[in-house]
């Protein structure tokens, strides 16, 4: 096996005083590289916290995690992270929003300004270089959201929610947008949602996570045929395994 | 431009035009029923001064200079308390910010010096530090700063979380996420306070040049008030007005600049 992360036995508690809270326990999955995850799961379920423990934003209270074999501690994979709300700064220009991760880790050299110019050309967001964050829509909000998280050129790609503040009709372009962009780039991606239609249509694998303390309840291979068409979530939705899928994962959610 | 918009126009040219008009009318109304009750004796002149009195007392000081070295001390001991408020108020701000601890245990401490009338210091630190301009400043530092440190680290504290996330996904240190995200969050906070600050140094001042000055505009006024110059008086706190309004005119200029660069 040649998983690019691994988790094992990873389990999580929130402390307060008011007492211990279990958020996940034993959590184990293996997420294959370039491949698309989609975790679902009720809300508190603990899915936001799965991705702050892959992101080494906190330590798993008990279990470990491992990229390509190597325990987290002693690997240098570089995880990108986008949150449910794009976060862009009103002070900043989208450009200037879209450097901030660079600049943070001091990496704003020629070739990764140019990688930058290309995406924000790519992705239409070039002639909204020098605008402010309040002057794009919630969709392009998010694009620049996504070009400041690749502009780091991360190995993996974690995705809180970040289609669930946008309308409906966006939120399909979107998701579109970004999985032809995470495939372009040849991108692992992992995806948070409480959406079963969504996790469907984006994923390869579906990991249903048990309400609190959150557990994998069972993990769902997606395999869709859309004939004589490529795999877009959009066109996912219409293949013909689709509702049996969302019947399937419907059940064991409810359980 | 449609007629309905140049029409739109020109009413909102006019109702600006009227206000200017209206305000002009209460100043110069003021002045001028001030000159005439003073004028008729219905107001005794000597006790209630009046603008012409007003304006020949500053004619006299002018011509013979000492009224540039009281607008002088008074504005600089301002802006050099000013200033302090600004480098320790953000400084100790920052100290809390970046040191959790320290702010949990020094929080009371600058609430109860924040509600405490800091007139009531002005007499110790006279005490202590002597009858001169180094016990001004300090107390109009002293009346400014708490409330400046609590304000401007509540706003800090007050940064929203989910950015403070972000910053650390992108690999921000402590350090990074206070000058790239905290610092420039707060800074609209930072400068309404600065703006209420002006004045409040101002008040510091003149409670400091009532106790322990021999020049500026509230030794001024309470000496005058003393040997019942009361010209002297009534002229200084025309001459107040002028100089807050400067001030605050000043602080809005510094404004818009910052805003210019964020």
């Amino acid at each position: 096996m040649n998983a690019i992360l691994s988790l094992k036995n990873v389990c999580y508690s929130y402390h307060t005083a008011d007492g211990e809270t279990e958020a996940l326990k034993d959590i184990n999955f293996s997420v294959s590289p370039g491949s698309f995850t989609a975790v679902v799961g009720a809300s508190g379920c603990g899915k936001s916290t799965m991705l702050s423990l892959i992101a080494g934003l906190i330590a798993p209270s008990s279990g470990e995690i491992y990229f390509n074999g190597v325990p987290a501690s002693q690997s240098n994979m570089h995880i990108g992270y986008m949150l449910q709300r794009d976060n862009l700064f009103e002070w900043r220009s989208v450009y200037r929003n879209v450097l901030l991760g660079l600049e943070t880790q001091k990496k704003c050299t020629p070739e990764k300004l140019e990688l930058v110019d290309h995406m924000l050309g790519a992705y239409g967001l070039a002639p909204f270089k020098n605008a402010r964050p309040s002057q794009l829509s919630g969709g392009m909000r998010q694009r620049a959201a996504l070009i400041r998280t690749l502009a780091l050129e991360p190995d993996i790609l974690l995705l809180d929610e970040p289609f669930s503040a946008l309308d409906y009709q966006t939120r399909l372009e979107v998701s579109d947008d970004i999985a032809r962009i995470l495939k372009e780039q040849d991108k692992t991606a992992i995806l948070v949602t409480h959406d079963i239609s969504e996790a469907i249509a984006m994923g390869d694998q579906v990991i249903i996570l048990s309400t609190r303390p959150g557990r994998v309840r069972d993990i769902v291979n997606i395999r869709l045929t859309v004939p004589g068409k490529e795999r877009t979530p959009f066109n996912s939705r219409s293949a013909p395994e689709f509702s049996s899928y969302f019947n399937k994962i419907w059940k064991e959610l409810a359980q | 431009m449609s007629e309905e918009q140049s029409q739109f126009l020109r009413r909102q040219k006019c109702y600006k035009t009227a206000v200017t008009l209206v305000r002009a009318l209460i100043f110069f109304g003021f002045a001028a029923l001030w000159e005439i009750a003073a004028q008729l004796d219905w107001i005794n002149a000597f006790i209630f001064s009046s603008p012409s009195r007003i304006a020949r007392t500053f004619l006299d000081m002018l011509n013979d200079g000492s009224i540039f070295n009281h607008i002088s001390i008074t504005l600089g001991e301002t802006l050099l308390s000013f200033v302090l408020i600004l480098v320790f108020g953000i400084g100790i701000a920052l100290m809390l910010w970046l040191c959790g601890p320290l702010s949990d245990v020094l929080e009371p401490y600058f609430v109860i010096l924040n509600s405490l009338p800091k007139s009531a210091l002005a007499p110790m630190l006279i005490v202590w530090l002597g009858n001169n301009a180094k016990a001004i400043i300090v107390t109009a530092v002293s009346v400014a700063i708490f409330g400046t440190v609590l304000n401007i680290y509540t706003s800090f504290t007050g940064t929203d979380p989910d950015k403070i996330k972000l910053m650390r996904t992108l690999g921000a240190r402590r350090l990074q996420i206070l000058t790239k995200l905290v610092l420039p969050a707060s800074i609209n906070t930072i400068i309404s306070n600065m703006k209420v600050n002006i004045g409040l140094c101002l008040v510091g001042v003149i409670i400091g040049e009532f106790l322990a000055a021999k020049s500026g505009l509230g030794y001024l006024i309470i000496y005058g008030s003393q040997v019942f110059k009361m010209d002297w008086v009534a002229m200084s706190i025309v001459i107040l007005c002028l100089m807050s309004m400067l001030l605050f005119k000043l602080t809005d200029i510094v404004q818009r600049l910052v805003m210019r660069i964020f």
